[in-house]
């Protein structure tokens, strides 16, 4: 089959270009990182990264054939008709949106600092019992699909309002972490963190395209949890 | 050669839940605390543990009791764990984990609130007495990917300095023996910096790659065991590998032992479910060494499954849509990505697959590394300045065997006790060993020999190799002359590796170079695994031979020190002094 990669290395490449590659997958519905470890067995000089190889790490988020996801778990099937048959190349790109440090490798920076800047972690004033604190099955219910997010960044790089303004807009992977924290029962700090989201860019700059939601490899929707934010934003402020 | 050096208190190698325990400690306490990882931290491999953390917190059971999970670890270990350290980790572990629930990890819950436990291998009530425990924490089946990122969170939190995408190379050591530091590369640009500090702490987690077939990350090339190796650091018990029974055949990719926990179970051809045979009581919650040589005796009695017989399977349909999706929700997405099998509908083609290194750098309870004075058989000696936690660490805890469960409980228990001793020690003006300029270019030499290669084998090659040499001499069974075989191959692989070519020589995001590196580490950890397995002439937990079938417990109730030096193999005595409870003593080994 025919693979083109996007190549770029700073220390000889004045500019990026897309190499093709002519891999044999012996007709096996390969995962779109073993097309890649077959390439680099024989060009070292591939770059991407990679770790768990089974989806939970978020390491090798990049763009196959025009869509975010994760290498390891995306099989050849399931990139675009016509690709496992050798009919259509693949293509692989680095994430859109974030500088590339080299090939596939993309600095994820912006997309940390963004994190960061929600306060990723419980904040809960009161002193720790000698036990766990409590919490029902139906409110530890409410944080399934926010806490499995694994910062592969797909969602974020696949947003427009993200592209336009990766300083300002927090962007949805940033946003399903703030909710993941303001939907934990053993939470307090709700008014400090929906304050800190209260201003036209940080929440409000998405659209609702939800480029988040289709592409998000763990099937997590950030959408949602925006559109809980904006509610409570609103309660507020009534 | 001169280098930018950087100094610290502490320097914590790696980025996964021992590691980032150890750092939150220290970075609460103030001192200069720098967090080196070859990935960003929520990339280490914690990232993959799923079933739980093992812990006697009294929820699913109110009258359990830390000591019956301490009888099982030991009974567990096939008694070559110290017994005064399974002590303090099962002791101390439910402070431990209600800390870590206290961060925010996101427990599963039962109807009281607390945090939901499951039944795994190996647990009992009331020291075996008492029939099956439900003993494991669970965060649904993501308990290490919730682990791991509420200690990112808690470091983020209180301002941990991390170096990610860097690698550590060598340790700096001076003419006493003692640890002035690593190492490292910054992957992004190639840079090469001195981190000289008063406490180096190795994190670096497991080495399963040495093996052709694992459930471990890809990053798992045992760097810190590596480095440790060539610095002159004994090996313990490294002939101990676990092959988990439940590797989805074909990927390798883990299904937890939850499965059978919530109630699954193994079947053959047949559909016979087998372990009733080998287990009677315990049947397919048996310890893993004893689960995974079934099921091996099944694939070669001719009863294994699939057009080669070369596989069981693991049936859960039974247990309904609702359990599955609600307690095993990431078992049924990765069936289906690399069994393309729906759980709910159909059995998940399972075989035994490398998972997790007993052995490591031998250390005390507060991490301390241990070397032996004259090499492999004086007494115990501490490394000035070297710490060692989690799986790259032997405290031992783990034995011959660990059981499920007990690897996340380690990683926060003696993460935090290194942490608490260095903070201590600082306090206390711990002083820097000082490296002579000669001592950091011998550490250099690696990384020189590598950018000066202009011909040899490639490194991919001689990865695969090892891999497979590894794979077909050292497995679930093994035999005196097939690993004496597979030592001459390690033999020659050394030689090749001494002279592989790195072809790529660029600065930025050199991924080549770093697989270079990680090679030698591999190659240090697979022939201290080969020559410590043919040496421990007996079968005990996860080490089982043809050839020596029985447990020796007149000769091998002890550990096995690997002197890479000399390359022979010595004793060290088990601890059999818990506190504050009485020995278990040994007793033969049934599930």
């Amino acid at each position: 089959m025919k693979v083109s990669i996007y190549r770029y290395n700073p220390e000889t490449d004045r500019e990026p270009y897309m190499q093709d590659y002519e891999v044999d997958i012996a007709g096996k519905d390969l995962m779109v990182l073993d097309v890649l470890a077959l390439i680099k067995d024989r060009d070292s000089s591939l770059t991407y990264r990679r770790s768990c190889r089974e989806g939970v790490c978020g390491s090798d988020g990049m763009n196959i054939n025009g869509k975010n996801g994760l290498a390891c778990i995306t099989p050849l099937s399931e990139v675009a008709p016509g690709v496992l048959e050798g009919k259509k190349p693949l293509v692989v790109r680095p994430l859109p949106g974030l500088p590339v440090i080299r090939d596939l490798a993309v600095d994820m920076t912006m997309f940390y600092n963004q994190y960061e800047k929600v306060k990723p972690y419980l904040i809960n004033e009161t002193p720790a019992p000698a036990i766990e604190r409590l919490q029902t099955p139906e409110d530890r219910a409410k944080i399934d699909g926010l806490y499995e997010c694994i910062l592969c960044a797909c969602c974020s790089t696949s947003c427009p309002s993200f592209w336009w303004n990766p300083e300002k807009f927090l962007g949805p992977a940033a946003l399903l972490q703030s909710y993941r924290f303001l939907a934990d029962s053993r939470d307090q700090a709700t008014t400090e963190r929906l304050g800190h989201l209260d201003d036209p860019f940080s929440l409000f700059r998405c659209r609702g395209i939800m480029n988040c939601v289709s592409v998000c490899p763990k099937g997590l929707n950030p959408t949602r949890a925006i559109g809980h934010i904006r509610s409570m934003l609103l309660e507020r402020a009534v | 050669m001169s280098i930018r050096t950087v100094t610290f208190d502490a320097v914590i190698v790696g980025g996964g839940g021992a590691g980032m325990r150890a750092s939150l400690q220290l970075a609460q306490s103030g001192f200069k605390t720098a967090l080196i990882s070859k990935v960003f931290p929520t990339r280490s491999h914690t990232v993959s543990a799923q079933g739980g953390i093992t812990c006697a917190i009294a929820s699913s059971d109110p009258n359990d009791d830390w000591r019956w999970h301490m009888y099982d670890t030991v009974k567990g270990s096939d008694y070559i764990g110290d017994q005064d350290a399974v002590e303090y980790m099962c002791s101390v572990g439910p402070e431990a984990v209600f800390e870590l629930e206290h961060m925010g990890l996101p427990f599963s819950r039962t109807e009281e609130g607390r945090i939901y436990q499951r039944p795994f291998g190996g647990q009992s009530k009331n020291y075996g007495e008492g029939g099956q425990a439900a003993r494991t924490c669970a965060a649904a089946d993501r308990t290490g990917h919730a682990l791991l990122h509420t200690l990112y969170q808690q470091n983020v939190k209180h301002n941990t300095q991390f170096y990610s995408e860097w690698l550590a190379v060598e340790l700096v050591q001076n003419a006493q023996g003692q640890v002035c530091g690593v190492i490292a590369l910054c992957i992004e640009t190639g840079e090469v910096v001195f981190f000289k500090s008063k406490a180096t702490v190795f994190a670096t987690g497991g080495a399963g790659r040495i093996y052709a077939s694992t459930t471990n990350a890809l990053i798992n090339t045992g760097d810190g065991m590596g480095m440790a190796l060539r610095a002159g650091v004994p090996a313990q018990d490294i002939e101990m590998w676990q092959f988990h029974p439940t590797g989805i055949y074909g990927a390798g990719t883990l299904v937890t032992e939850g499965c059978r926990g919530e109630g699954g179970y193994l079947i053959n051809k047949d559909g016979e479910r087998f372990m009733e045979r080998y287990a009677p009581n315990a049947k397919d919650l048996a310890g893993r060494d004893v689960v995974a040589r079934s099921m091996m005796m099944e694939i070669l009695d001719g009863r294994g499954c699939g057009p080669n017989g070369d596989h069981v399977l693991l049936k859960l349909d039974h247990l309904g849509e609702e359990v599955l999706h609600s307690r095993l929700p990431g078992i049924c997405e990765l069936s289906k990505t690399f069994a393309h099998v729906d759980p709910v509908k159909a059995p998940v083609p399972v075989v035994p697959t490398c998972h997790y290194m007993m052995g490591g750098i031998p250390a005390n309870i507060h991490g301390q590394a241990l070397r032996l004075s004259g090499g492999h058989d004086g007494d115990d000696q501490i490394i000035d300045g070297l710490f060692a936690v989690g799986e790259v660490a032997c405290v031992s805890v783990h034995g011959a065997n660990r059981l499920g469960g007990n690897s996340l409980l380690d990683l926060v228990v003696f993460g935090r006790a290194a942490g608490l001793h260095i903070e201590d020690a600082l306090r206390q003006g711990m002083t820097q060993a000082e490296p002579s300029s000669d001592d950091v270019d011998k550490a250099m030499a690696r990384m020189r020999r590598w950018n000066d290669s202009d011909k040899g084998d490639s490194v991919t090659d001689l990865r695969k190799e090892l891999q497979q040499t590894m794979q077909n001499h050292f497995g679930v069974f093994r035999k005196g002359d097939l690993m004496a075989e597979g030592v001459k191959k390690l033999a020659d692989l050394r030689e090749r590796i001494a002279g592989a070519h790195l072809t790529d020589k660029s600065n930025a995001f050199n991924t080549a170079r770093v697989e270079a590196l990680e090679l030698d580490n591999l190659l240090e950890v697979a022939e201290a695994t080969a020559i410590a397995a043919v040496g421990r002439t007996e079968s005990r937990g996860a080490h089982s031979r043809y050839d020596f079938p029985d447990r020796d417990d007149e000769n091998w109730l002890c550990h096995s020190i690997y002197d890479p030096l000399t390359k022979q193999l010595g004793k060290r005595a088990v601890n059999f002094a818990p506190k504050t409870v009485e020995t278990f003593q040994p007793k033969v080994r049934t599930y």
